[in-house]
């Protein structure tokens, strides 16, 4: 061995921070299973769920009746009381603007909007439920037009040319289904998940394989290092995003109603916080064992009642202050007001604070906890 | 200037009770020098080196690495300075040349990625993923990484264990290379044959101190005594008084003896000239009416050194 001649020396290095990103992304991509539980799962769980959500039969059709004529004239007696009649459905009384926005939520499937001189249905043309209500509610209109027909009387408002009384209008206020609570919900639950295994899990791997030690005891910068885990992490999750949300448009139509930008804020938010958070569990746990039990022990209470699934409305009062205040439900709620509803910063910026108060309170305690070795 | 020097080190860790892992240690090791610290497991040999290379922070006593302090310097030396740790697990899915060159990145100045490769034996090895490779090319590829920053001083941590004796001869042929080219090498071992192999001096340390200091010749003339004479006999056991007495025989602590499952006595002689020693010897033992069951003369190695000084077999752990 020639020594002289192989020991070249040269003083122009690679980005450090940059080769610690490229060993982080190669680490990912080699991997076929982190790349099916990151990026195909959540898919898996979309279809499963939106599929099954979907199919579910309606037993009552939720209609919701609007007076639009003023005083309450004939018309609007004799459509509650024919539409009231009528066994599959479930009437309620709205005022016009909280009718339109439970049709665009969902929960209602069809709103009758009584004008003086006829009826107007407005139908949410994306949800087979509301095509289903417009047949069951048309269809009872028409017999009471044939029954009272039959007695001869031309007089009753809803018979005679009952058809050109009625009116149609097709909104898409796409947002309200199950799987347009679902995705944000999924989106949501990816940016925990992420953002703890991301820098929790990854960090723990190191200091169990003596590779953080190995690491330290190099001039690497610490702050170089931290960064091309959350820079990584970042990286990865824009595709995530990309793939999730554009499959939940293509296969779904979920679309996003708010501003691009203010998604991008949110989401952001949303990593950063789980990454802090991610942090703080790894700063410590010097076991595979004791970082998977960390992990778990944080983000499965926030599963069950942060709203991934099914609205957090559904656990008691007296512990909603508790569950508002978790991150995920704050990045929940962001999420489903920017994607489903068109909120803005106005209505958002609460829960975003909520998150970057996680975030900053994680990262002080984790970087006062942290142990390289 | 001494690259390493470092006085009445101490590190205890905090416990119940508190473990004093290090207990006063000195040590000095000369630029260029290749340093052996020879000790059992559990003596403090890995404390020690990761104190030194600022892994770890002393109870107290004073380190200097290259002239330097790791308090107000740290950030200097480890530019300078190269490290094995007994067990890294270099990422898997990563290829060797990529794991050079993310190490090759933390250092203002250093190896080309092609010549960290090839100073280890690697060449072919190149493009190949960590995951793919037997344990020694690993510890070699962990070498490389110690070597990618053109350190001027090696802290090798058991640099061979564990690994096979093809292996440990290739290890060993990278840092003689090293020590060719004038690099300080500190390095820990728990064999006698890589210690007497590679290092120019050595320091055996048992319980956190430093308990024998000098090269391995002179440790093995001074502890071990020239040569050994290891005799096996049965029957009537031979008059030891009478044997201690014979032409050559040294110091009468350097024999030990043990009586064997079969029956058969073991004698272990320190002499100086074996072959005044054997004739009267085997002359007295046919006196006594003792059988002559084995005759073995051999050279002391560092085994020897460190049983006579601990009275224990270095691969015993420290009770």
């Amino acid at each position: 061995m020639n020594l002289d001649e192989q020991l070249e020396v040269n003083s122009s290095p690679q980005s450090p921070m940059w080769q610690l990103i490229l060993a982080r992304v190669r680490d990912f991509y080699r991997e076929p299973a982190a790349i099916f539980w990151v990026y195909g799962f959540p898919l898996v769980l979309a279809v499963a769920l939106g599929t099954a959500f979907r199919d579910r039969p309606v037993e009552r059709i939720p209609v919701a009746v609007t007076n639009a004529a003023g005083s309450p004239g004939p018309l609007w007696a004799e459509t509650l009381e024919s539409l009231g009649k009528d066994p599959r459905i479930e009437l309620r009384i709205l005022d016009s603007s909280q009718a339109s926005k439970e049709l665009a939520l969902g929960k209602t499937a069809l709103v009758v909007e009584v004008e003086s001189a006829g009826l107007v249905l407005k139908t949410e043309k994306n949800r087979p439920e509301s095509a289903l209500a417009q047949g069951v509610v048309e269809a009872v209109l028409w017999k009471t037009k044939a029954g009272s027909a039959s007695q001869g009387s031309g007089s009753a408002p809803v018979s005679g040319k009952a058809e050109n009384r009625i009116r149609v209008e097709e909104t898409a206020e796409t947002g309200g289904r199950y799987i347009d609570f679902l995705i944000p919900g999924l989106l949501g639950m990816n940016l925990m998940g992420g953002g703890l295994w991301g820098l929790g899990y990854v960090t723990v791997d190191l200091r169990v394989r003596k590779l953080l030690k190995r690491l330290i005891a190099t001039p690497m910068s610490r702050v170089d290092f931290l960064l091309s885990l959350v820079l990584g992490r970042m990286g990865f999750l824009l595709l995530e995003i990309m793939i999730l949300l554009g499959f939940a448009w293509l296969a779904f139509d979920v679309s996003i109603h708010g501003s691009v930008a203010t998604l991008a804020l949110t989401i952001l938010a949303g990593a950063v916080c789980f990454q802090a958070i991610g942090l703080l569990v790894a700063s410590r746990a010097t076991s595979y064992e004791a970082v998977s039990g960390l992990m778990n022990l944080t983000m499965l209470p926030m599963y069950v009642l942060s709203g991934v699934f099914f609205s957090s409305d559904r656990f008691p009062q007296v512990v909603q202050p508790l569950i508002q205040a978790l991150p995920l439900t704050a990045l929940n709620a962001s999420l489903r007001g920017v994607i489903n509803e068109g909120s803005g910063l106005a209505e958002i910026y609460g829960n975003l604070l909520i998150l970057f108060g996680w975030a900053a309170a994680a990262f002080v305690l984790a970087l006062r906890l942290f142990r390289w070795r | 200037m001494e690259a390493i020097v470092c006085q009445n080190l101490v590190k205890t860790f905090p416990g119940k009770p508190p473990v004093e892992a290090v207990r006063g240690l000195d040590l000095g090791v000369g630029m260029g020098e290749c340093f052996g610290i020879l000790g059992p497991n559990g003596a403090g040999k890995t404390t020690t080196l990761e104190i030194l290379e600022g892994l770890q922070d002393p109870t107290s006593g004073d380190v200097r690495v290259l002239g330097k302090n790791w308090e107000m310097d740290g950030a200097e030396i480890r530019q300078r300075i190269g490290i094995t740790l007994q067990e890294t697990r270099l990422s898997e899915k990563q290829t060797v040349a990529e794991t050079l060159e993310l190490f090759r990145s933390f250092y203002n100045r250093g190896l080309t990625l092609d010549a960290s490769i090839a100073i280890v034996g690697l060449e072919s090895k190149r493009d190949s993923r960590i995951s793919t490779l037997s344990g020694g090319q690993k510890q070699r590829v962990a070498l490389a990484c110690a070597l990618v920053g053109d350190p001027d001083i090696l802290f090798l941590d058991e640099p061979s264990t564990g690994l096979d004796p093809q292996s440990r001869q290739q290890v060993w042929e990278v840092v003689r290379a090293l020590k060719l080219r004038g690099k300080t090498i500190l390095l820990t071992t728990h064999y006698m044959d890589e210690a007497e192999k590679l290092c120019d001096r050595l320091a055996v340390v048992d319980h956190g101190k430093v308990i024998a200091l000098g090269t391995p010749v002179e440790l093995i003339r001074q502890w071990g005594g020239g040569n050994l004479i290891e005799l096996g006999t049965f029957g009537p056991e031979p008059r030891r008084e009478e044997i201690l007495q014979l032409p050559g025989v040294s110091g009468a602590k350097s024999v030990t003896d043990s009586r064997a499952a079969d029956g058969t006595n073991h004698l272990v002689l320190r002499v100086d000239r074996p072959h005044e020693t054997i004739p009267p010897l085997l002359a007295l033992v046919e006196k006594s009416g003792a059988g002559l069951s084995s005759l073995n003369v051999r050279q002391a190695t560092l085994e020897d050194v460190f049983l006579a000084l601990t009275g224990r077999n270095l691969r015993d752990e420290t009770p």
